[in-house]
């Protein structure tokens, strides 16, 4: 009787594991799905845009401001402003021109790495994670990352909606699909982009100021997450929300169970193992072949 | 080149002859990435795997063997093998430009966590122990073939990488000027003709990656043996962005950019290094902008056209891409 609930425990100890971990994975990668799904900008300065939205929601909550407000909100703001800024700047120059966008955006993570690291030195920086834990049989489990698994299924449900429900969404995907047909009818595309871009900066503001209590901040903690981004998004395929899901669902299990039975090293290159071999079989990722004209 | 490798010695002092050895096994990697990105058309984010596997293989293979002349081989061998199995993957899988930067990035990504997890006395390979984060010192330098107990100085070694930047320098030439170089620079230009007209695209891509491969590995073991120090760095992010800028710098399509490239900027950036002014991240970025921006072609290949317009004649056309 013991090891059955014993083994009970265990499992859904695993399954929350394996759930946060989609959820890890689909949170940092949604925000460069939206600029590459729709853009077809590789933005190499998503994970910077992330380390961003950490150091605003810890700045923030280090001046008095409520954690939350400074996850949920300050970070996004400040994130999605600076991506309409360099949007403005330095991609809408080299739009159509993937390998150069590709690079600048790199010379653009080299510069924010290089600025924070001016201002805040090089040295983490981190703030405790809100709400405590909850026991499972004998394993206590992070309440907050239970509510990021919920988080990122609204921000998913959000997107949805947005997308296909909205005028919004409507211009957008319309200005993605044929900018000159949007303009003939009255739409500015380059309005769309830089707003575009602008959202997909905030969500990925967003994520950062998420994961800023459970991982701290560094000035270089962008190399972390971008890899992985991009390889979910990159296998995810043309759909932004159905492949970036997809592509989550697969990545984060395996990327967890094999964390939990080995190393998370060994998990992380099971993941890139796994992407090569399905990149191999599905070039388009797996809404080129699988789920096609979902969203 | 030759002419200055000869000269430099007599005219320098050993920190300044250190300091160009280190600039040759760097232009060594440069010129790799040149090749397999200028005239391969294959934009590979994961030179620096390339790099630090040689570096690592070469530094475990010395402390093994305490003789360096196999380590040297193996560490060609070792990452041209591993560049060939990535490249079987990527190139006969068909990824695009894209996907192949962000694959050969994210596999340097995770070999610099893999080894920045490898502290404890358990990660071993044989004699070696690799150390994690902290890096493996005190590394044998290179020793005459067959001589173990004979090491070679620090004016031996820079004659050695000199001459061994020439070879390469001149061996990409031959390579490129041959019939298997004038199909890899078709490729570039037009994938599609070239498989029309009959050639492997694939095979060439493979081929072309997989010297590039080498190549840097080679570079890596210089670089472990010039400091006796190799560390999970060699896979950094850091590393990376700094051979796509020399390349970026120099000019892509021809030879001679990534050396002058990776010359100016390893200059700039010792000389950042020693001053403290402001910070060599944001110095680079600013600096890759401004060339992705302003000078997408690069230095050499936008003095040699502003040349030859100065001179009244056409630009060259031929092996620079096109724009």
């Amino acid at each position: 009787m013991v090891y059955i609930t014993r083994a009970m425990d265990l499992a859904a100890v695993l399954t929350i594991e394996v759930l946060s971990g989609i959820a890890g994975l689909a949170l940092i990668s949604i925000g460069l799905a939206i600029i590459f799904g729709m853009m077809r900008v590789i933005n190499l300065a998503h994970g910077e845009f992330m380390m961003l939205g950490g150091y605003a929601a810890i700045v923030a909550t280090n001046h008095g401001v409520d954690i939350w407000i400074s996850m949920l909100v300050v970070a996004p703001i400040v994130v999605g402003v600076i991506g309409v800024i360099a949007e403005r700047t330095i991609i809408r120059f080299l739009y159509g021109r993937m390998i150069d966008t590709l690079l600048a955006t790199w010379g653009l993570s080299l510069f924010f790495i290089g600025i924070v690291t001016t201002i805040f030195g090089n040295i983490s920086a981190g703030i405790r994670a809100p709400l405590g834990s909850v026991a499972v049989g004998r394993y206590n489990i992070s309440l907050y990352r239970l509510v990021l698994i919920g988080i990122t299924a609204m921000i998913f449900g959000a997107i949805f909606i947005v997308l296909r429900r909205t005028r919004l969404g409507l211009i957008a995907r319309g200005t993605m699909e044929n900018p000159n047909m949007a303009a003939a009818l009255g739409v500015s595309p380059s309005r769309v982009y830089a707003t575009t871009f602008g959202i997909g900066a905030a969500l990925t503001g967003l994520a950062g100021g998420l994961l800023a209590p459970i991982s701290g901040i560094l000035p270089t903690v962008g190399a972390a997450y971008v890899a992985k981004a991009f390889i979910t998004v990159i296998s995810g395929g043309t759909a932004i929300l159905a492949g970036t899901l997809a592509a989550a669902g697969l990545f984060g299990s395996v990327n967890q169970l094999l964390t939990y039975f080995t190393t998370p090293v060994i998990g992380e290159a099971g993941l890139l193992a796994v992407a090569i071999l399905l990149l191999r079989v599905l070039p388009h990722g797996i809404t080129g072949k699988l789920f096609r004209g979902s969203l | 080149m030759a002419a200055i490798a000869v000269g430099v010695p007599r005219v320098v002092d050993q920190f300044g002859l250190l300091q160009l050895t280190i600039f040759a096994a760097m232009c060594i990697l440069a010129l790799s990435l040149g090749v397999v990105w200028g005239y391969g058309g294959i934009l590979c984010f994961g030179q620096s795997a390339f790099f630090g596997l040689g570096a690592y293989t070469y530094a475990v293979t010395a402390i093994n063997l305490e003789e360096s002349t196999v380590a040297v081989i193996l560490s060609i061998m070792v990452p041209a093998v591993f560049a060939a199995l990535l490249g079987y993957f990527m190139f006969y899988g068909r990824l695009s430009d894209v996907y192949l930067g962000v694959i050969t990035l994210s596999v340097t990504l995770i070999f610099f966590n893999l080894m920045n997890s490898t502290a404890g006395d358990v990660y071993r390979v044989g004699t070696a122990r690799l150390n994690g984060f902290n890096g493996m010192p005190s590394l044998p330098t290179l020793n005459v073939p067959g001589d173990p107990g004979r090491l070679l100085d620090p004016t031996e070694t820079f004659y050695l990488v000199m001459a061994v930047l020439v070879i390469v320098y001149v061996g990409l030439h031959a390579l490129l000027a041959s019939h298997f170089g004038r199909v890899v620079v078709a490729i570039r230009e037009n994938e599609t003709r070239c498989e029309l007209l009959g050639y492997d695209v694939r095979l060439h891509k493979l081929l072309i990656f997989t010297i590039g491969g080498g190549i840097a590995g080679l570079a890596g073991c210089l670089f472990a043996n010039w400091g006796a120090f190799v560390s999970p760095n060699v896979f950094s992010l850091t590393m990376t962005s700094q051979i796509i800028i020399w390349v970026i710098v120099g000019g892509l399509g021809t030879l001679l950019g990534p050396i002058i490239g990776c010359l100016i900027m390893q200059y700039l950036a010792t000389m950042l290094g020693t001053q403290q002014l402001a910070n060599t991240n944001l110095i680079f970025g600013t600096i890759f902008l401004a060339f992705v921006l302003l000078v997408p072609r690069g230095l050499v290949p936008s003095l040699r056209r502003l040349g030859a317009r100065l001179v009244g004649r056409a630009p060259a056309r031929g092996l620079e891409p096109g724009a």
